[in-house]
């Protein structure tokens, strides 16, 4: 019998593409958000969102290989670049959606009381956890901070480099790290660690998540329909707000 | 964050496990004929290029699963070179030719020790008596070497089962579309929905026993 009910689901999916879905390339970190944004999105226009959930770079891979993307919204200004740079991006619709910034992290039993970057060099701090500086945006940001602060030359052999952000976050969670660089967003879903201080502005990071329709879009009016619904429309504001996304422009904004 | 909601099956997940289930199984399905027919040549012939297709066969197990569908992506995609012949990614049915592609081997595998271990007297014993070679081939070879068939099939089920790297390239992760098992747990995992993805893994765990107590079975009927 239920076999039978997820079969016809399967059916329903199968027959679920029509025109008036919007194919959204979306960074995995928009996850949540935008899963809640997207009833709004169909209220409004009547249009259904249909999303490909992964890493910004593999994102931009299949997109380069003409994968049916309609929107890209990526995590990575560098990724979205790259796409423009070979002509498949809408340039006239690319809009930084949300921003983010980054928070230093701790576990939520943790002891330790810091307050900025210097603090992060204590003898204490014996693993700091960051996603890869040589890789993954969130680290080489990271990375940029503490050179900035004057503090990467003695902390840096005490950093765990992690696949990605959710791995960092992990390392602290189980107390392997003492302490972590990670995204406000990811901060906020984890009740195991706890926010020590938000990295401060600085005008050589910015964290944007640009969407914009693609050229090849099979649906260009629902793609730049969207694009203009996540920056303007009230609901989609909030939501990203909730999530932690910085939705303001940023002080140091182009 | 709705950690409420973490412990319910969504329509989207119900789509993930009935896809994964279909997509396995096809991509066994597919395999077999071809693979056991590989085997067979393998086992028992040599002819020129011999290691070379052995290599190939087995490139699925020696590279990362990821560098396998990049492969498969440049390959099958709308400016690749079969791209134009069949219309696949991104849409379910490239996830059973990812599967397919990356169970191969362990049909291959299977196939191919179970032609070895029985080696070839039987059917030269049956050729001698005037059986045709396509006779011989389902009479013989293929009875006598059920087991090890079965076993590889098994494997190799169990490995599309479970398979994300090559997947996650050529299919993406759709949800209600392409999404299977294992990218919907990646995804939860990236997002914080840890719990989820465990509910998820338990049904895993629940596919891995039923996938295992059906080879059990079908090994004990093929025995003599």
């Amino acid at each position: 019998m239920k076999i039978g009910m997820l079969a016809v689901l399967f059916l329903l999916g199968a027959l679920a593409a029509h025109a008036a879905d919007v194919a959204v390339y979306a960074a995995v970190s928009l996850t949540d958000a935008l899963k809640a944004i997207a009833p709004k999105f169909e209220a409004a226009t009547g249009d259904k969102l249909v999303f490909n959930l992964d890493g910004s770079n593999v994102l931009a891979l299949q997109i380069s290989k003409g994968a049916p993307a309609d929107v890209f919204f990526s995590a990575d200004e560098a990724q979205m670049d790259k796409l423009q740079k070979a002509g498949l991006v809408d340039a006239a619709t690319r809009k930084d959606v949300v921003f983010n910034r980054l928070v230093a992290i701790v576990g939520a039993n943790s002891t330790l009381q810091l307050t900025s970057l210097a603090d992060l060099a204590r003898p204490e701090i014996k693993h700091l956890a960051l996603a890869d500086p040589r890789s993954v945006p969130a680290g080489v940001y990271a990375k940029q901070y503490l050179q900035d602060a004057k503090v990467w030359d003695q902390v840096e052999a005490r950093v765990v480099p992690t696949q990605n952000v959710r791995a960092a976050m992990a390392g602290v969670e189980s107390g392997n790290a003492d302490a972590g660089i990670v995204y406000q967003t990811d901060a906020l879903i984890s009740k195991k660690v706890k926010i020590a201080f938000a990295l401060p502005e600085s005008s050589k990071v910015r964290i944007a998540y640009p969407a914009a329709a693609l050229t090849h879009a099979a649906n260009p009016d629902g793609a730049k329909k969207l694009v203009h619904f996540l920056q303007t429309d009230p609901d989609a504001r909030a939501i990203f707000a909730k999530y932690g996304f910085i939705v303001g422009p940023p002080a140091n904004g182009k | 964050m709705d950690s409420s909601s973490d412990l319910q099956l969504t329509a989207n997940d119900g789509h993930a496990i009935v896809l994964t289930l279909v997509s396995a199984l096809l991509a066994v399905l597919v395999d077999l004929a071809p693979g056991v027919a590989l085997a067979w040549l393998l086992a028992r012939k040599t002819w020129p290029g011999k290691s070379i297709v052995e290599t190939l066969v087995a490139l699925p197990l020696v590279l990362p699963p990821v560098a396998t569908g990049l492969l498969l992506l440049d390959l099958l995609a709308h400016n690749g070179p079969l791209g134009g012949v069949v219309d696949v990614v991104f849409t379910w049915k490239a996830v059973a030719v990812a599967m397919a592609v990356m169970s191969f081997p362990f049909i291959v595998r299977g196939a191919r020790l179970a032609f070895e271990a029985a080696g070839d007297r039987p059917e030269q014993v049956a050729a001698t008596l005037g059986a045709s070679p396509l006779r011989v081939f389902f009479s013989i070879s293929l009875p006598i070497s059920w087991r090890g068939i079965t076993a590889g099939a098994v494997m190799a089920c169990a490995r599309a089962l479970g398979e994300f790297g090559a997947v996650v390239l050529v299919a993406g992760n759709i949800p209600g579309v392409t999404a299977t098992i294992s990218t919907t747990m990646y995804n939860d995992i990236l997002t914080g929905h840890d719990e989820h993805a465990l509910l998820l893994a338990a049904i895993s765990i629940a596919l891995a026993f039923a996938l295992i107590l059906t080879g059990e079975q079908l090994l004990r009927r093929a025995l003599p």
